[in-house]
């Protein structure tokens, strides 16, 4: 199990928690609630090793369109790309209904 | 009923196993009388997981919520059969036993509270092994308390199924109610190939392994009192009906002299098949074990 973490500059307020997803095979469960400050901050825990490039890809682009201060915990089973950013996208959506 | 109409209600059907396990939980409720208790924002995660490389996840795969059912009292507790197969550990294991303490608590306050189990689970957690086992026991136990007080009612939907050391707490279950799909053991298909050979069980023959551990065969020798189809109405109509009918004059683990005389008739010179066997014990006055 690898840890990864990174810090992204975000400049709206967010009010809601959302939990999406489960720990299961080629899933992920992500957990998304209220930050501290002009930043979100991203913790994740994955177990698969070796592909912090490619979780960083995944939340570069993620970040280029979402700007809330948000505190984001990930726990992955192996998700592919794809399925990371469907299931941000869905935390975002349940915070924001 | 023709293909036509067959397949016009499936495909309308509202599937119960396609929901995770907060989703099922929530369903069984009385509509916006549910909240969660021990949530996964409280993080109460297993310790045990991340020291052995495993990611883990933030309820421990166990959803306990509190509500109305029917208009009673009741807590539900959903294990989440994807993650970690739907294994009990140390902290699954005490969040379902304190929800089943919590509403043995209230019936003796003289709020009636029944509780809903969803078991879909392999057993104990092998990486908390002893901690699993012992929390298993803690469960029996705290079914043991609660059902004399309230109906306890166990539903595996399926499609994991429910094995292990969870088999025997649903065995102490005031009522089980199965799918089609679900399967209910001790020993799981694979495991009884593995101590006993191929020629026991090929656990790769699915045919064999649902007509065996299949909730229909489950309840046709009553081992389960209902089964339904994978419908999210009809799950719920079925949780409401056992809920209202309360505690059972005479539980199925109590008819120790039912199954005893059962087994002492068995015939075990003969290999059985699953078809025979259901209607030995047909004949054998199986409606008695319904209660």
């Amino acid at each position: 199990m690898e840890q990864i973490e990174f810090t992204y500059p975000a400049n709206r307020k967010v009010n809601k928690k959302a939990h999406v997803g489960v720990v299961g095979s080629g899933d992920l469960e992500v957990l998304l609630e209220p930050g501290e400050g002009e930043v979100a901050r991203v913790f994740i825990r994955t177990s698969v090793d070796g592909f912090r490039d490619t979780w960083k890809a995944v939340l570069d682009r993620f970040f280029a369109k979402y700007d809330g201060a948000v505190r984001i915990e990930i726990n992955d089973a192996g998700a592919t790309p794809g399925i990371v950013h469907l299931r941000l996208e869905q935390a975002v959506e349940v915070s924001e209904r | 009923m023709s293909s036509k109409r067959y397949s016009a209600d499936f495909i309308n059907r509202q599937s119960f196993i396609e929901l995770d396990a907060r989703e099922r939980a929530k369903a069984l409720f009385d509509e916006g009388t549910s909240r969660e208790l021990v949530g996964p924002f409280d993080r109460v995660e297993s310790p045990w997981l991340p020291t052995q490389g495993v990611t883990p996840q933030e309820d421990d795969g166990c959803v306990v919520m509190k509500g109305k059912i029917a208009g009673q009292a009741a807590v539900v507790v959903a294990l989440e059969g994807a993650f970690q197969g739907g294994s009990i550990g140390e902290v699954s294991g005490a969040k379902m036993t304190a929800a089943l303490d919590l509403a043995c608590a209230h019936n003796e306050k003289g709020v009636r509270t029944s509780a809903v189990i969803l078991l879909e689970t392999g057993g104990v957690r092998l990486q908390e092994a002893n901690l699993g086992l012992a929390a298993i026991a803690e469960l029996m136990a705290s079914i043991l308390a609660l059902r004399k007080r309230a109906p306890v009612i166990c539903l595996t939907a399926g499609t994991v199924g429910c094995f292990g050391g969870m088999s025997l707490a649903a065995g102490l279950a005031s009522y089980v109610v199965m799918t089609r799909e679900a399967r209910l053991g001790m020993n799981g298909p694979e495991v009884i190939e593995q101590e006993n050979g191929i020629e026991e069980f090929d656990s790769s023959d699915r045919a064999l392994i649902w007509a065996i551990h299949g909730g229909e065969q489950r309840y046709a020798l009553g081992l389960a009192d209902a089964l339904v189809d994978d419908d999210a109405p009809q799950v719920v109509d079925a949780i409401r009906h056992f809920t209202s009918k309360g505690v059972p004059a005479v539980h199925r683990s109590s008819q120790v002299e039912l199954y005893r005389s059962r087994l002492a008739t068995l015939d075990t010179s003969q290999q059985w098949d699953p078809r025979a066997f259901r209607e030995l014990w047909a004949k054998n006055g199986i409606r008695e074990g319904k209660r």
